[in-house]
């Protein structure tokens, strides 16, 4: 069993409202950060910890904390960023709908520690049930002066809101998030300025993600230099997984940074192996946007390491043999899948959820579905897959945000891993009619004979 | 069937409550949340008198209105029916069966994705990833999700939306 911290007491009963948090130990953090810690005593521990951004960028916490322009007149925020979207992620909503406080307890925290009196929750409009959850344990931690005026009698002060999104994956970048939280579209801003020192109003604003926030107070609890005692190396610390696709068990796990691959899908504790006893052919390990792996890359590195989910052995071997954590979003497939579909149906996410800023990424999302939408549907030509690779390379790179290179990633990845497929594909259009084309008769390699693509 | 497009005294007391939650001058940030209730309100729909009226309750221009009614998917800009049936079929929902879901509802209810069923009573909309991958396939219809359908499970949904015979709303 690995260490628990942000799911330790998600089996006790009622710990949705504040007083079974409390009695479980919760708010304790809150207690020792603004009664024994000054504000960037918090920001030193976090920084120990080695936590870094838990919605898929992975950038260092405590760094980014340590951005915000001090100088500055202007009032700070912190916002939280539940907007929670990258295909194959659901870990933030298991977490707030199951223990909002410790959320709550965390922006507390957090926002005691950037110096902000005003935290808002901006959280994806679908989630509208969870706003009411969060809502209501905002409220109980008002009337328990959790929140509010001198918090706890101490002379900190701190406002919470819950704002609600409407539908908008751009959102959960962070400046198309404050765009957003400001009433207006979610157009991902130009940085610099950065949100640290111009987010939110023009004002002095740390965006971090649900789970990022709600770890900050383990960290306040068992100091920065414990909680970097787990994990490996780089990769501190426990992390929420939401494991979804072909598996036995699928669900949000937490784990320990450093546990196998191998481990996470077949142990009975998350997994529990391949449904209907299939095999495995491919892996989407960090969220939709991160690179796909093929079966023989899955549990082990191209040179031979046993491959362990922390940022680095994930991505060991860049973007030719390895992949990225991202939000922790793993996506299996069993041998019944057809990668080309599977693709299609991820171009076609992106285009309906790129803003159309970019030139780049509002067309090129757009053909891409189209090219991968006829080779699915057998209309497809051989040119059309170096043509998705060459459109793939347009984009990234050349767009605002990373939606463009979220957008491009997957598509190359797939084509530089299951390119027989692909081509089996545009030589065997009558094969691929029914939707559940490998459902029966799983796509081997060896099918594409040289002969078939030269005709 | 039209009414005044007009809100009551108690929901322009929730609107003024949501506006002080941002600065001074900041009002505009209620935006979002203010067309949810408007939506509600108003048979499921953003007209473009609805949106006016919006526009004029917070004091900004139409314009700002429409552009973020029009960005977002949660808005509806026409019509639809009764129950808005919003099918997950990103990615992870695809592997478990979404595309055999969407099959089933069209056959079942005659209509295509996009239509609306003769009565009024359900719209057919597919959706991208709602963050339910892990009880995939699923669908929302107003606040609610119901996951780890399958075609009986459809049905027996179908049977309840419409025995309910109420207007799916988020908020």
């Amino acid at each position: 069993m690995g260490r628990k911290l942000l799911l330790e007491h998600i089996e006790v009963s009622g710990i949705e409202t504040l007083e079974v948090y409390r009695k479980m130990g919760g708010y304790a953090a809150v207690e020792k950060a603004l009664k024994t810690m000054a504000p960037d005593d918090v920001t030193e521990e976090v920084k120990k910890s080695g936590l870094r951004g838990r919605g898929g960028a992975g950038f260092p916490a405590g760094m980014k904390w340590s951005f915000i322009d001090k100088k500055s007149e202007k009032p700070r925020y912190l916002v939280c960023n539940a907007d929670e979207s990258e295909p194959g992620t659901f870990k933030d909503r298991y977490l707030m709908e199951k223990i909002p406080h410790s959320l709550i307890e965390g922006m507390i925290v957090s926002s005691y520690a950037l110096g902000a009196k005003t935290g808002y929750i901006y959280i994806r409009g679908e989630y509208f049930y969870i706003l009411r959850i969060l809502e209501k344990a905002i409220a109980e931690a008002y009337d328990a002066g959790l929140l509010g005026d001198h918090i706890l009698g101490t002379d900190y002060s701190l406002d919470l809101h819950v704002q609600i999104g409407a539908g908008a994956y751009i959102c959960g970048e962070e400046t198309a998030l404050l765009e957003s939280l400001e009433g207006k579209r979610g157009n991902p801003r130009m940085k610099p300025p950065f949100p640290a020192i111009s987010g939110l109003y023009a004002c002095p604003t740390v965006v971090n993600n649900v789970e990022t926030i709600a770890a900050v107070p383990h960290i306040v609890n068992i100091s920065g230099d414990e909680y970097a005692k787990i994990g490996i190396g780089r990769s501190t610390g426990t992390k929420l997984i939401s494991a979804s696709g072909h598996i036995n068990k699928p669900g949000t796990y937490e784990i320990e940074l450093g546990l196998s691959v191998e481990e996470f899908i077949y142990s009975d504790e998350y997994c529990g192996g391949i449904k209907n006893g299939r095999k495995l052919k491919a892996l989407i390990a960090g969220g939709s946007s991160v690179p796909i792996l093929p079966e023989h890359l899955i549990t082990k590195t191209a040179t031979g390491e046993d491959r362990l989910m922390t940022y680095e052995s994930l991505s060991d071997g860049g973007f030719v043999s390895g992949s990225m954590l991202g939000s922790g979003g793993f996506i299996v497939m069993d041998d019944s899948t057809c990668i080309v579909r599977h693709t299609w149906s991820l171009a076609r996410f992106y285009h309906h959820e790129s803003c159309g800023q970019c030139s780049p990424c509002r067309e090129g999302t757009g053909w891409m579905e189209k090219v991968l939408h006829r080779i699915e549907h057998g209309h497809g030509t051989l040119k059309d897959i170096d043509l998705l690779v060459d459109i793939a390379k347009k984009i990234e790179g050349n767009t605002i945000c990373p939606l463009g290179d979220a957008a491009a990633w997957p598509i190359a990845s797939a084509i530089r891993h299951f390119r027989s497929e692909f081509e089996y594909h545009v030589a065997n259009p009558s094969k691929i009619i029914n939707p559940n084309h490998f459902l029966h008769e799983p796509f081997v390699n060896t099918a594409v004979k040289n002969e078939t693509i030269l005709n | 069937m039209s009414k005044e497009i007009v809100f009551s005294e108690e929901t322009l007391l929730v609107i003024h409550k949501l506006m002080k939650r941002y600065p001074e001058g900041r009002h505009k940030s209620a935006l979002l949340p203010v067309l949810h209730i408007a939506q509600a309100e108003f048979d499921g729909w953003l007209s473009s008198e609805v949106m006016d009226y919006v526009a004029s309750v917070l004091n900004i221009k139409s314009i700002e209105v429409y552009e973020v009614a029009s960005f977002y998917s949660m808005y509806n800009l026409n019509p639809v029916g009764k129950c808005l049936l919003e099918i997950c079929h990103t990615g992870p929902c695809m592997l478990n069966g979404a595309d055999d879901l969407i099959a089933h509802f069209q056959n079942k209810l005659n209509i295509k994705v996009g239509e609306t069923t003769e009565d009024g009573m359900f719209t057919l909309k597919t959706v991208e990833c709602l963050g339910s991958c892990g009880t995939a396939p699923m669908l929302q219809c107003g606040a609610d999700y119901h996951e780890n359908l399958d075609e009986e499970k459809a049905d027996l949904l179908l049977d309840k939306l419409r025995a309910e015979n109420k207007r799916s709303r988020y908020c």
